[in-house]
């Protein structure tokens, strides 16, 4: 069972609806993607508690449905510009 | 003694080994390419860890998600605190921030 993109930017958005989520498909099979998650919820968060924020945002896909998420997250005045 | 068998011998574990790493496979034999990468990261900064096959041992497997609540391995662990699963062991790897932990915790000369 794979996961599309749009539906995890979906599950995390609904736990952290003022996040700017980007997702990145690495292989093309549904099953490994790359995320940067950018939210002012992060906020004096450490980067272990921001990551299982995502990751309940997930709701238990992560490491079932979603095998590979490389996840990067921060707040915003932190976030990575490209 | 928190009365969960699992948890027990995942505390004892920690208590023992300054740095404990669950994965998936051994150190050598890495079987999965995110407990490959932090055994490379380790191994190139030189450090002494446990590495803790999860895959021989199912309950340990699930039992160490809801001990840490972090639903992957691998999971690092320095001196008793969970550090992180791949990519954050990466981002602190990347930008010294790992070498800095381990040289404060006395575990890197």
């Amino acid at each position: 069972m794979a996961m599309e993109a749009a539906q995890i930017a979906a599950l995390i958005k609904e736990s952290l609806p003022d996040a700017e989520v980007t997702i990145e498909d690495l292989r093309g099979d549904g099953d490994h993607y790359a995320a940067l998650v950018v939210s002012p919820a992060f906020r004096g968060k450490s980067r272990v508690q921001q990551h299982q924020m995502v990751y309940g945002a997930l709701r238990g896909k992560m490491g079932g449905e979603l095998h590979a998420l490389a996840l990067q997250t921060s707040a915003p005045e932190d976030a990575p510009t490209f | 003694m928190s009365g969960n068998p699992v948890y027990d011998r995942i505390q004892q574990d920690l208590n023992e080994n300054p740095v404990v790493l669950y994965m998936k496979g051994t150190p050598m034999f890495p079987q999965c390419g995110f407990s490959a990468a932090v055994v490379q990261i380790l191994s190139d900064l030189g450090v002494k860890f446990k590495g803790i096959d999860v895959l021989v041992d199912p309950s340990l497997r699930d039992g160490i998600k809801q001990f840490t609540n972090w639903p992957t391995i691998p999971q690092l662990y320095v001196k008793g605190e969970f550090v992180g699963g791949c990519d954050i062991v990466r981002e602190m790897a990347a930008n010294g921030e790992l070498a800095g932990l381990l040289k404060e915790k006395g575990l890197l000369s």
